[in-house]
């Protein structure tokens, strides 16, 4: 043999036994991966940033507006509130969540009003924001859901974007709550918003009995949501501790009073004729309980939060507005 | 420019045609598309659905723009239409690695192409009997069904065009590597499928029998070099006595003869040529004798009647299972269009015979209440176009009362609140019914600790109850539901009720207000109110 032969041949035998102890040693992990490191899954995990605005010790948290015409009636709520100009800034990126969970029309009171979406919308259009998204992660299927409660058509309509629960839209985020530690959630919204308001309808709700402000940012979450109704007081009361939105808005234009959170039948629905904004879901809630005919003394998840100092139920003693519209 | 060359551009702009359909047939894009297009103009299709049926269903009629034009100038649909002809060519070019005396020879007759005659026979004959089994090779049903069940669902994994939520089928795989294997197959035999299995060109090419157009030798120009066989899509033989029953109608002998002695002429003599199929007749009884079979061999089988399998939940508005046999294709336009992904191609489920048909599997998805889809796509009634009203029984199907296809019951040993101490009651949230077919009781139970405890537990209402299956998709109990739907109930089929009350023709027949009766007890306040929601159902054929 060669010379030269031998050192070629031998320095690639060389090489390739180098390559794969180095390739070794580089992959070796003496603990192997999967679920049984929490961690890790938490380490990577996103969090969320308050939404909240600062309007110092004295404003108004809670405005109550009555009337028909929902366009007046968001604007006069957002006004007693201080106006739009209060929470919303030129160039924001703003998340409106309403509550898509159902593949229902509009009047079956479901879902939320896409009438006071638009209105929303076009209030935060007014105060400058460069954009306005859409979302939710409804339990029906989507596009049916967005497309049959009207939600869809008023997105087009406002020029908002909506965003759709694709699997890749989600990421684990760190809730840290009572219930819920780390979990998959629909964060490419919120990843994208400034400011984030949530517009929740006012409807009975088989298990916790009501569904509104706080109960709306379930549909923020992906995974295994059907778990939740096995401690449902304590997955709700983890919601105002999740997401500090900028304000939430109750539409109770129409109140679903049974057969919730579906309904299915007008017999199902009342009208409401009022609208809350707030920024404590707690007090709105409350206060919207009340429009479903019942007593918030009894409702846990409520009592939950604000213990947690979540919010207050005793939203009389806060700083709050009523109006009536036309 | 070239015959071929237009013939070119036709194949690009039907084969892109066909994928725009596939895209389409969805619940934002489908609007007012003719998706079930290519399934309607073929002729296999209208054909055997008369056999089984003895009617031409709806727009089956359009069977006749491709048939009458076969019946002129043979089967150009294999060369110039077919998306899955297009395929197999485009392949079988890419690939193709012979020389011209290769490729001569990978062109001529073989007589294993008479097999897609034999098949045609076996299918033809178990139709007769009611057995519609022409789906399982038809190009364009296996076509649509291997991009609905494997194609869209493998191209959406990576980019997420298809779904939102993303879809899974069951046996994907066993579509898929039949997809792979069929089209595979054209680097050993060019055109595989088309020449040897194709059910749909063994149609047309009986049907071009008598075609007035042919291809025409002119022995005197010819000097038997065989180069018209180059790129003969069809193994007709035109460089000898033409089989017109095989020829595609491509054009490319014409196009490759050196001496111009090819032509496509208006009633040459026929003389010398191989008008129709070389069969065998032992073959072709044989084959019949196979089809013929079939029928009481898999009737006796029980599927259809006494042991029907409980997971044979049909989408809304399928017909009873006989005729459900003898209108599904299955081409699976349904499973594409079904919003939720509820619908999946049966294996066994249904039989030998359901193969590929569509069953509802909760576990993947749930029948969607305002959403009649699957209906509105089939092109041949198996699932009858019906409108939201009626699948929901409002307005002025009240009395028939709402489609059920199939009944829920609860596995108190592994439902939650049931056997567990747990609360729960996920199925009953989502019951999209009005009043809610699941209903619950609130009890005092003393839990293994001692301490006093209230659970709700949940009971299904079997009248009010429609078989959509969202409780047991979202039961929590992930691998084995503690609700399941089973077919028993469904309203297609009179053996396979449930409730004595639901036997009647419109007395009391819709259940819970129904007939108007309102002592049933059933918590619905008003049934008038009930009518009034047929309002709100937004129309899918109107809006989407």
């Amino acid at each position: 043999m060669e010379r030269r032969e031998f050192i070629r041949r031998a320095s690639l035998t060389g090489l390739a036994v180098a390559g794969s102890t180095v390739g070794a040693g580089l992959l070796y992990d003496p603990r192997g991966g999967g679920q049984y490191f929490r961690d890790e899954l938490i380490a990577s995990a996103k969090t969320l940033p308050s939404y909240a605005v600062d309007r110092g010790a004295n404003a108004v948290t809670m405005a109550i507006a009555h009337g028909t015409d929902p366009d007046e009636m968001v604007r006069a709520a957002i006004g007693a509130m201080g106006g739009i100009e209060r929470f919303i800034e030129k160039g924001d990126v703003v998340l409106l969540k309403p509550n898509v969970a159902f593949d229902r029309a509009p009047l079956l009171g479901a879902t939320t009003s896409p009438g006071v979406l638009k209105a929303v919308a076009g209030l935060c259009r007014e105060a400058g924001a460069k954009k306005i998204i859409v979302a939710d992660n409804p339990i029906n299927q989507p596009e049916g859901c967005f497309f049959k409660s009207g939600i869809k058509a008023a997105a087009d309509e406002i020029g908002a974007e909506l965003m759709l629960p694709r699997p890749s839209a989600f990421a684990d985020v760190k809730i840290g709550g009572d219930v819920l530690g780390t979990w998959t959630t629909f964060y490419e919204p919120f990843a994208a918003a400034d400011k984030v308001i949530g517009i929740a309808p006012c409807k009975d709700h088989n298990l916790c009995s009501g569904s509104m402000t706080m109960k709306n940012w379930y549909g923020m979450l992906g995974g295994r949501r059907n778990q939740f109704h096995q401690h449902i007081h304590g997955i709700v009361s983890d919601f105002p501790h999740m997401v500090k939105p900028t304000f939430v808005l109750l539409d109770a234009t129409r109140v679903l009073m049974r057969n919730g959170p579906t309904g299915g039948s007008l017999s199902d629905v009342a009208t409401g004729d009022t609208l809350v904004v707030g920024t404590d879901m707690v007090a709105v809630d409350t206060y919207g309980y009340s429009l479903l005919g019942r007593d918030a003394a009894n409702l846990e998840y409520l009592h939950r939060a604000q213990k947690r100092a979540l919010g207050t139920m005793d939203w009389k003693s806060q700083n709050w507005r009523e109006v009536q519209v036309g | 420019m070239r015959i071929t060359h237009v013939r070119l551009v036709s194949q690009i702009f039907f084969v892109c045609l066909f994928f725009f359909f596939c895209f389409v047939t969805q619940f934002s894009y489908l609007k007012g598309y003719p998706a079930s297009l290519f399934l309607e103009v073929n002729p296999l299709v209208a054909i055997a659905t008369v056999i089984t049926t003895h009617a031409l269903y709806q727009g089956l009629l359009w069977s006749l723009v491709l048939l009458i034009p076969t019946l002129f100038l043979g089967r150009f649909f294999c060369n110039w239409i077919c998306p899955y002809g297009i395929i197999h060519q485009f392949t079988g070019w890419l690939f193709n690695k012979r020389g011209i005396t290769d490729n001569i020879e990978s062109n001529r007759y073989r007589k294993v192409f008479a097999l897609k005659y034999y098949i045609l026979i076996g299918m033809g004959v178990a139709a007769l009997f009611g057995s519609l089994q022409i789906g399982l090779l038809d190009p364009i049903c296996l076509l649509f069904r291997s991009f609905t069940v494997v194609v869209l669902p493998t191209l959406d994994m990576s980019t997420e065009w298809f779904y939102v939520r993303p879809h899974v089928h069951q046996l994907a795989w066993v579509v898929g590597f039949m997809l792979v294997f069929l089209v595979g197959m054209n680097l050993v035999i060019p055109r595989f499928f088309c020449r040897v299995l194709c059910p749909l060109g063994a149609t047309l090419g009986l049907l071009s029998r008598f075609s007035l157009w042919r291809i025409h030798r002119d022995t005197v120009k010819c000097v038997d070099c065989d180069l018209c066989l180059q790129r003969c899509e069809g193994a007709s033989d035109p460089h000898t006595n033409l089989r017109k029953s095989e020829c595609f109608v491509c054009f490319n002998c014409i196009d490759d003869c050196p001496h111009d002695a090819l032509s496509f002429d208006f009633m040459p003599n026929v003389k010398g040529e191989v008008t129709g199929p070389q069969l065998s007749g032992r073959r072709a009884v044989m084959a019949g004798i196979v089809g013929a079979l079939t029928f009481p061999f898999s009737r006796r089988s029980g599927d259809v009647d006494k042991i029907f399998k409980k997971e044979v939940v049909r989408p809304p508005g399928s017909v009873a299972e006989v005729e459900f046999l003898e209108r599904c294709i299955k081409c699976d336009q349904c499973i594409r269009v079904c919003p939720t992904n509820v619908l999946q191609p049966a294996m066994l489920e249904a039989g030998i015979e359901g193969v590929w048909t569509p069953i509802m599997n909760m576990r993947t998805g749930y029948c969607e209440l305002n959403c009649t889809l699957c209906g509105e796509v089939c092109p041949t009634g198996a699932i009858q176009k019906i409108s939201i009203e009626q699948k929901l029984g409002i307005g002025q199907f009240t009395d028939l009362g709402a489609v059920k296809t199939g009944t829920a019951f609860y596995d108190r040993g592994r439902c939650l609140p049931w056997a567990m101490d747990l609360p729960c009651v996920v199925c009953e949230e989502v019951c999209p019914t009005s009043p809610k077919a699941i209903y619950s009781r609130e009890v005092e139970i003393t839990n293994r600790w001692g301490e006093k405890v209230v659970l709700t537990r949940p009971y299904v209402d079997p009248e009010v109850c429609i078989g959509c299956g969202i409780c047991e998709h979202e039961c929590p109990v992930e691998d084995h539901r503690a609700i399941r739907v089973t077919a028993v109930g469904e309203t297609r089929s009179k053996e396979r009720s449930l409730l004595l009350s639901m036997m009647g023709e419109t007395e009391s027949g819709g259940g819970c207000c129904g007939g108007g009766e309102q002592s049933s007890g059933c918590g619905c306040s008003n049934s008038s109110a009930k009518g009034n929601d047929s309002l709100l159902q937004i129309d899918l054929h109107q809006t989407t």
